[in-house]
């Protein structure tokens, strides 16, 4: 194999895959990118086993052929080359060795033969629908803060990507719990969307899935089987096993009947809370909301390190309500809320509590309060 | 060493006469003196009863008086303690009980009566209290006291006032204890495994590095085997050994671990007698008397051990962040698993759900097991326990109702009151071995 490629396109190309790499690995080859030329293009392939990622990149091929080399070395060095230049990269199969040359810059690389590298085997897909890369970041970053980390329920390790049913018909939804907040994001469904399985696609898929999203316009192939799921743009084609669990059923968890209202400017809010709770204890990060009459008063008492007190404007019309919550939470979901007010649903202090932008029910978060 | 041409001043263990260089107690006659040059300057001391556990047993039945005395239980179970008489035979604790009984067939085995002990405990623990409140148990039969400064409470030194602790305790408790006297914890601690039992040993300034420089670092209290073998890699056997290791080298080889052997090397230990050591984490664990890999049982034995661990936090006023599961297969391989929770606990439900979790997650497959345990740690005080429930599970806050009801109830009519079905699942048979 022989190719010569631009540094700007190998860079990309490579960065991704070594994203996907994981750094701790047992098995060798699993740390290597596997580059293909052929015809006019290079592909670069990486895996952790569980996520696979195909870059495809244009390149002068001298010579076809495929190798293996240290996706994160290969990555070190590209880097550091000189932004314009030419990388030229030859495989001597023989001796082993990978060349990579730009400039006066010469590297010599071990290669693992490339018949060694785990090519995920494909799969059927059962859907396969478009979506703008818009649609797609909206579901995936509104959700992804409310996953969970906690391995012995690995079925929260993720987002659960499915569709529903809501006020307006069916849409593409996106759910994500710790058991402490939940956050539901709706989009209209796309088309050929509907027979999409349920799936709950893994923490670090999502975190891959963001670098293809930047670009508004881009559209996104979206492939769904029950086991696996791939996202595609026309150099980039990301594919991952889904986690293999049943997400619980959420929707008991998401409050219907709570009537006491709170609206405020959401930056406000999360300013006023974030003040506060710079005397809150470091473990229990709790903030107490005490509700009167249009009037907030966020306060926290940390018998260790102090009290804090904040009083805001609101819009609040119900009884009185004193109810705590963990500062981090609160901040999270109020952050998501880019547009209009946020709304605030309460019941009582031990019960659930729902948060909505204005009015806008296709983007919801429920937090779980605390004892204060 | 001190000149032997000085007369040192010396104590009477029986009489408590102090006096100067004599063989004998001159007021009683008795030879059980102990003579060094500080023995009136020292004040930091270990207490550790002899034989504890078989001693009170031969205490509560005298046909047991001169009989080998094993306290342990189960087949499979270790000695917890051997009296004297046993020990001559070979026997030692945590020997496994097979190994014990091949060296002495005709020893009279014992299942421990953690009450009976507990309250021998207390009693000495009063009599400690009495002497100064700078008092640190280690377990039910050992302790550091500081006795600095009480002199002229006492109107006698520390050396005098611990006599008269094992006097009191042989007399009115009928229980022996041998005394280690000294200038910090590490070498109290030491002092007192000289001359057991009923031994009386000091250990002064003067003395203390001349008296360390052969002895094995295996002395050291918390250097156990792998400790010693890592030590050992190193090069390291005696304090001599350690002696001529730079600080800077010890700790980057043995981290703050290694700080703390350059001082103990040394002689120093500048840590305090603190009643008040907090306590850093709670466990519980049963060794079966057969192998197994039977999950019913297993989670039966989860459920009491998490309800163990819960009572005692709920005892302490104690709640914890992080819950480990601890299992030990046949081979004795062990293998530990644990989990940070958002939130800490001291319900036996929240302990229990966590500790099943981790066992999933590991368990069916990779028994079966000797020995299961679960513990409790990042403690912190009970104000800020379960401070909020999980969206997921609705049904937790009536749970923790249960529980909470279900404790009232042990209160008044004793633990037995009420029990969980789950908890009786694999509970009868075997007397587990339980240890914190």
């Amino acid at each position: 194999m022989k190719l010569s490629i631009e540094r700007a396109s190998l860079l990309k190309a490579v960065s991704q895959a070594q994203s996907v790499v994981e750094r701790r690995n047992t098995i060798p080859i699993l740390a290597n990118v596997l580059i293909e030329a052929e015809g006019n293009t290079v592909n670069f392939r990486a895996t952790d086993l569980d996520i696979e990622v195909v870059d495809k990149a244009d390149a002068m091929v001298e010579r076809a052929g495929a190798t293996t080399v240290s996706a994160v070395m290969l990555h070190e060095i590209v880097r550091k080359l000189p932004d314009g230049s030419m990388v030229t990269l030859t495989d001597d199969a023989a001796a082993g060795r990978l060349t990579v040359e730009a400039g006066r810059s010469n590297f010599n690389l071990a290669t693992l033969p490339k018949e060694d590298f785990p090519v995920m085997a494909s799969s059927e897909y059962s859907s396969n629908f478009s979506c703008n890369a818009a649609v797609l970041r909206r579901l995936f970053d509104k959700s992804k803060f409310a996953i969970s980390t906690e391995e012995t329920r690995y079925y929260l390790n993720g987002v659960y990507m499915h569709v529903s049913d809501a006020d307006g018909g069916k849409v593409l939804r996106c759910v994500a719990t710790d058991g402490h907040r939940l956050a539901r994001i709706d989009a209209d469904l796309p088309e050929g969307a509907a027979d999409m399985p349920g799936v709950i696609v893994p923490r670090k898929t999502v975190g891959e899935l963001r670098k293809l999203l930047d670009d508004d316009e881009m559209k996104i192939a979206v492939s769904v089987s029950e086991t696996k799921v791939r996202f595609a743009t026309p150099d980039i084609t990301l594919t991952s096993k889904v986690i293999d669990g049943t997400f619980p059923d959420y929707t008991r968890v998401i409050p219907q009947g709570n009537t006491r209202k709170l609206e405020v400017d959401a930056k406000d809010f999360a300013n006023a809370v974030d003040r506060v709770a710079t005397v809150s204890s470091e473990r229990s990060r709790a903030v107490k909301l005490s509700l009167d009459e249009d009037r907030l008063v966020l306060s926290v008492n940390a018998p260790d390190s102090g009290a804090a007190e904040e009083e805001l404007a609101v819009a609040y019309g119900d009884e009185r309500l004193e109810i705590g919550f963990n500062a981090k939470y609160l901040l999270e979901i109020a952050s998501q809320v880019d547009r209009e007010n946020a709304v605030f649903l309460f019941n009582s202090a031990g019960d659930p509590t729902l948060m909505r932008e204005g009015n806008d029910t296709s983007a919801v978060y429920v937090v779980m309060p605390m004892r204060v | 060493m001190t000149p032997k041409t000085a007369p040192l001043p010396a104590l009477c263990r029986d009489c408590m006469t102090c006096f100067e260089g004599a063989a004998r107690c001159p007021s009683c006659g008795s030879p059980r003196i102990v003579a060094h040059a500080e023995l009136f300057e020292l004040g930091i001391a270990h207490m550790d009863c002899d034989a504890f556990f078989a001693s009170v047993e031969k205490r509560d039945n005298p046909a047991l008086a001169g009989k080998p005395v094993i306290i342990g239980g189960g087949r499979r179970g270790v000695v917890s303690t051997a009296c004297y008489v046993a020990r001559i035979r070979g026997v030692r604790s945590a020997m496994p009980m097979f190994q014990a009984l091949k060296l002495c067939p005709d020893a009279v085995v014992i299942a421990p009566r953690m009450q009976a002990y507990a309250e021998a405990s207390r009693a000495i623990r009063q009599m400690m209290e009495d002497m100064t409140p700078a008092i640190e148990p280690l377990s039910l039969d050992e302790a550091f006291l500081d006795l600095r400064g009480t002199q002229r409470l006492h109107g006698a030194p520390p050396a005098v006032m611990l006599a008269r602790l094992v006097r009191r305790m042989k007399v009115e408790l009928g229980l022996t204890g041998s005394i280690g006297l000294s200038h910090n914890k590490f070498l109290a601690k030491i002092a007192s495994d000289l001359d057991k039992p009923h031994g009386y040993s000091v250990i002064g300034k003067a003395e203390t590095a001349t008296f360390l420089h052969d002895k094995p670092v295996r002395m050291i209290w918390g250097v156990g085997a792998a400790g010693q073998a890592s030590l050992e890699a190193a090069g390291i056997r005696s304090f001599a050994d350690l002696l001529r290791w730079d600080r800077r080298e010890l700790h980057a080889r043995f981290g703050t671990m290694g700080e703390r052997l350059w001082h103990l090397a040394r002689g120093q230990d500048t840590r305090g007698v603190s009643a008040h050591a907090p306590m850093k984490s709670i466990s519980n664990e049963t060794t079966f008397s057969e192998d197994t890999g039977d999950a019913a049982l297993l989670d039966g034995h989860l459920w009491r051990l998490s309800e163990k661990v819960s009572a005692r936090a709920k005892a302490k006023a104690l709640a914890g962040r992080v819950v480990t599961v601890k299992l030990k297969r046949s081979d004795h391989s062990a293998l530990s698993r644990r989990l940070s929770l958002r939130d800490a606990t001291q319900l036996a439900d929240v302990i229990y759900r966590t500790a099943k979790g981790l066992f999933d997650q590991v368990g069916p497959n990779e028994g079966p097991y000797r020995l299961i345990g679960v513990g409790l740690s990042d403690l912190i005080d009970e104000s800020g326990a379960d401070l909020s429930a999980d969206l997921l599970d609705p049904d937790a806050e009536r749970r923790a109702k249960t529980e909470r009801a279900t404790d009232a109830i042990r209160k008044k009519f004793g633990p037995e009151a009420i029990v969980k079905g789950r908890g009786l699942r694999g509970a009868s048979g075997h007397g587990p071995k339980d240890g914190s």
